[in-house]
């Protein structure tokens, strides 16, 4: 008994360790050890081969290391001098040739990836093509061959190659969501980079900006919605659906020529901000408010648009947006409603 | 007065080390308030910009101002005395080569309290470093005094390679050399090789800022991924140019405290050369998620992957050094010992990321950021600590405190592995890397609070190291000329600290370790290859002071030449780039004081010498 809680105890910081690396998987929307698409999968599967292999060499190294250093430690007394050996060309040769094969295994299916991941299906009639823009700190997706626009909800039916088209209006940033794909960076046209990726499951994923491109570069994250098709379908066109406006004249007249100066919504207004269209529906506000009044760290849409609106600076450090009372004259009444406009404006 | 005139190698590296001490513990408060920072989701202990200049500066400082001095005060320290030298080639250079690193590293510090310091990350990718993006004079400290700090260690690269193909003992063949002089040799060729792509940039990034020109510019026709390419054509050999001398360092202090020669030698050398040379093929790793193409990416991965060989070549004959040997646990030996597992860690992660589809992931992320601390801190400040710790003796003629030490290497180390190696999951998690706070319920509060607390205890290692040279600095200097008892290198056969001239009779080397070699002999010390002379000193110079203080001045004035001060005169005297030329006259006017004045400087006459 005493014995089994002993083996036991010696256990428990090994347990602790196993128990800290699958908490450490992280979630399955956001972490690069859970892939959900075939892209994610590829790359992990290279780094559990990469892993793999290291932990092979590290288990070596870390052997022969506590070997030399308990068994060829200084015992007290001990003066003597030992054998001066110059080295030796068989091990030598033996600790060159082991790591060359080992780099070898694992740089051929590192090339094999490189190219498979090279492919870009922006030719294939079948994939749904996706024109990403980066802007200081929010994402543009346009949709070419349906002619729409909209910002940081990334809408992909199931199943589908998405084809990107990747630039940046302003600095560099890193597109990516770590459980579909890698990232890659987004360069100003001239520069463009192209992508594919695909998510089989249905699902909401996040998507993160990976290169720093000012303050609130830590908040420039956006969602992967991947729907069925039918329910693409029906979003695409509750999209070219025209513009619903407030229904107070007063208030669609603010709106209008406040709002709609940088915003769009529907065919009205400009797309130097991100396009509005169904902000209802969306998964967050600027990226960061979560719209999931379920969650601890979720509101309600309306609730996230009044806390951004009123302090914009203060959610998103260095965002060009004016403040909607110092620099454009809303009243915090006027504001709220506008609030409440657009968290009505669903899409379904 | 007489620490700003000298030209003593010996009085630099301590002028070096001191000075990098500095702006390492400056680099140290920055690493904690980002830690701080980082402690818990969306902490607002400083704000997003104050957190980019922090950054920013940490990496900045750490890299060119903090560790990279604290190499070049050992090498100061040691090289001529481990090839049997009197000085430095060019002992005046050497000196002017201190002055312009300290007077950039001023310059770009005296941004904290100019109206902004960088932000754009210590890569400073265009178009965020900017005027368009980065308004403050920030990215402006950034060009600048990196200019003049790398004016510094371009000349110190050069003096060291002019030092180690001229002016070896008799006897002493490249292969005969030590290896500390051996990495010293290949690093400053790197440097030589490496800082004109960074000076370049350097210069083309001012022009875009201050003059408008449009190198990197998108709207101007210009390049944001050249800018990309030749950082890192620099970059990546900078990584070189700050692991190569901790290999060195160990490959000093375990043959010592193993009573052993080093295993393997000949291989250790050409592993160096193999390792500089494929630094320079490598840059592109660091922009795989650029865009380069498939065919860019496949090459530059398995050339990365290459590095592995060489690199694995020195881990295994370090063990072997000590397989068979009778190892002795003093503190130089358990920071050499606790070197080898842990850059090990940091090198596999390295090879993990050299893999392009891999890297995609990893990216930009916290695995990057565990990786490369794991290189230079588990790596290069390893390895400096025990060069520090194996060198002190020599340089200040004091042995540190074992007990002090001892606590150091455990504190340090433990604080250390606590601190990066979560960050490898939280990188795999999906936490990139430069962000300033982070959501909640991403599963990254633990890690991170975990992290924390480690770099705290990194601090606690610091401190405790800096009690240790504060006490042993009270101590009598009673350290004998070999006090490690097991010396190898010819440093050893004279006294601690050594007289201002090193040897009184250059030494006979007659092998390998050479010093090792006449004790094994049943010699006292060496053998001399010269007959007692006068001895050619040459003078101390505020020269080299004052020529840098001028290019302090100038970079200040061209940094600030568009701006609009309150007073009308000021802004008359920098708009009309007047504060420039001044600066630039006062370098000018010493250069020409310089070749004007013949100084033949002095003599130590053989009396005097055995006087003593």
């Amino acid at each position: 008994m005493m014995r089994t809680w002993q083996s036991a105890r010696r256990l428990l910081p090994l347990i602790a360790v196993f128990g800290m690396v699958l908490a450490g998987c992280g979630r399955e929307d956001l972490s690069v050890l859970r892939p959900q698409g075939p892209a994610a999968e590829s790359s992990l599967g290279l780094m559990k081969l990469a892993i793999s292999i290291m932990i092979v060499v590290l288990l070596i190294v870390f052997s022969i290391a506590a070997y030399v250093m308990i068994r060829f430690r200084r015992k007290p007394g001990q003066n003597g001098i030992p054998e001066q050996t110059h080295g030796s060309f068989k091990l030598e040769v033996l600790w060159t040739v082991i790591p060359l094969i080992l780099v070898i295994v694992l740089a051929v299916p590192t090339v094999r990836t490189v190219f498979a991941l090279g492919d870009n299906h922006s030719g294939d009639k079948n994939a749904i093509k996706v024109k990403v823009t980066g802007h200081q700190y929010w994402w543009e997706f346009e949709y070419p061959d349906y002619g729409i626009k909209t910002a940081q909800d990334l809408i992909i039916p199931a199943g589908k190659d998405i084809a990107f088209e990747l630039t940046t209006n302003d600095v560099l940033h890193s597109f990516w969501v770590p459980s579909l794909s890698g990232k890659i960076d987004t360069n100003p046209t001239g520069a463009t980079n192209r992508f594919s990726f695909s998510a089989p499951k249905e699902g909401v994923f996040r998507g993160k900006c990976a290169e720093l491109c000012g303050p609130s570069h830590g908040f420039m994250e956006f969602k992967v919605k991947a729907v069925s098709n039918d329910e693409f379908n029906q979003w695409i066109e509750a999209q070219k659906a025209p513009a619903v406006l407030p229904e107070d004249p007063a208030l669609a007249k603010t709106f209008k020529e406040q709002c709609l100066k940088c915003h769009a919504v529907g065919d009205q207004g400009l797309s130097v901000g991100p396009n509005l269209t169904g902000i209802g529906s969306r998964e967050s506000v600027a990226g960061i408010l979560l719209n999931d009044d379920t969650r601890q760290d979720g509101a309600p849409v309306e609730e996230n648009l009044k806390t951004w609106l009123h302090d914009t600076q203060g959610v998103k450090p260095g965002n060009l947006m004016p403040d909607p009372k110092q620099d454009m004259g809303l009243s915090d009444d006027e504001i709220d409603r506008i609030a409440e406009y657009l968290a009505g404006y669903k899409l379904n | 007065m007489d620490w700003i005139m000298t030209v003593d190698h010996k009085k630099i590296a301590i002028l070096y080390l001191w000075a990098g001490g500095l702006f390492f513990g400056i680099g140290g408060i920055e690493a904690l308030l980002i830690r701080w920072q980082l402690i818990k989701p969306m902490n607002d202990f400083v704000d997003a910009q104050t957190f980019n200049e922090l950054i920013t500066m940490h990496g900045t400082t750490m890299i060119f101002l903090g560790v990279m001095p604290i190499i070049f005060a050992l090498m100061n320290a040691v090289i001529p005395l481990q090839i049997g030298a009197r000085d430095v080639a060019f002992p005046f250079l050497n000196a002017l080569g201190f002055w312009t690193f300290l007077f950039g590293g001023l310059l770009l510090n005296l941004s904290w309290m100019m109206g902004g310091a960088p932000d754009a990350g210590w890569t400073s990718y265009t178009p965020l470093s900017g005027t368009a993006y980065s308004g403050t004079h920030g990215v402006d400290f950034y060009t600048i005094g990196l200019q003049i700090a790398g004016l510094g260690t371009l000349i110190g690269g050069i003096n060291f390679l002019a030092t180690i193909i001229t002016m070896r003992a008799p006897g002493m063949s490249f292969m005969r050399m030590p290896m500390f002089a051996w990495t010293t040799f290949i690093t400053s060729a790197i440097i030589l090789f490496a800082f004109p792509a960074i000076t370049v940039g350097l210069v083309l990034l001012t022009f875009d800022r201050i003059l408008g020109a449009n190198f990197f510019v998108p709207g101007g026709g210009g390049s944001p991924v050249l800018w990309q390419h030749i950082f890192w054509i620099f970059g990546h050999p900078e990584v070189y140019i700050l692991i190569l001398p901790a290999f060195g360092i160990i490959s000093e202090v375990i043959p010592t405290f193993a009573r052993k020669r080093l295993f393997g030698y000949s291989s250790m050398v050409f592993a160096t050369i193999l390792i500089a040379f494929l630094g320079f093929m490598v840059w592109a790793h660091h922009m795989f998620t650029t865009g380069l193409g498939p065919v860019a990416n496949a090459l530059f991965a398995v050339s990365t992957m290459l590095i592995a060989v060489p690199t694995g070549i020195k881990i295994f004959n370090w063990l072997f050094t000590l397989w068979g040997g009778s190892v002795r646990f003093a503190t130089p030996n358990l920071f050499a010992s606790g070197f080898i597992p842990t850059f090990t860690m940091g090198g596999v992660t390295g090879v993990m990321l050299a893999s392009a589809p891999a890297d995609f992931q990893f990216h930009d992320t916290y695995f990057v950021v565990a990786h490369f601390h794991y290189v230079i801190v588990g790596g290069l400040v390893m390895g400096l600590f025990a060069g520090l710790h194996y060198w002190w003796p020599k340089m200040f003629g004091r042995m540190l405190s074992e007990t002090l030490g001892k606590w150091t290497f455990w504190t340090f180390i433990t604080g250390f592995h606590l601190t990066f190696f979560v960050q490898h999951f939280l990188g795999l998690m999906g936490m990139q890397r430069r962000v300033f706070t982070y959501l909640p319920n991403q599963h990254f509060d633990l890690l991170n609070l975990v992290s924390t607390i480690g770099a705290g205890l990194m601090g606690a290692g610091m401190l405790l190291f800096l009690a240790n040279v504060w006490i042993t600095s009270r101590k009598p200097m009673d350290a004998g000329g070999d006090p490690w008892e097991d010396g190898r290198t010819l440093e050893w056969s004279i006294p601690s600290p050594p007289p201002e001239y090193n040897f009184k009779q250059t030494p006979l080397v007659r092998g390998l370790d050479a010093f090792w070699k006449e004790k094994m002999a049943g010699n006292k010390g060496m053998t001399p290859a010269e007959p007692i002379g006068s001895i050619h000193m040459p003078s101390a110079t505020p020269l080299p002071f004052i020529m840098s203080v001028g290019i302090f001045i100038a970079g200040l004035g061209f940094m600030f030449s568009r701006d609009q001060f309150v007073s009308g005169f000021v802004s008359f005297l920098f708009n009309n780039y007047i504060v420039t030329a001044l600066g630039l006259l006062i370098t000018f006017g010493a250069m020409l004081v310089r070749s004007l004045y013949d100084d033949h400087g002095w003599h130590i006459e053989p009396e005097e010498l055995e006087g003593r």
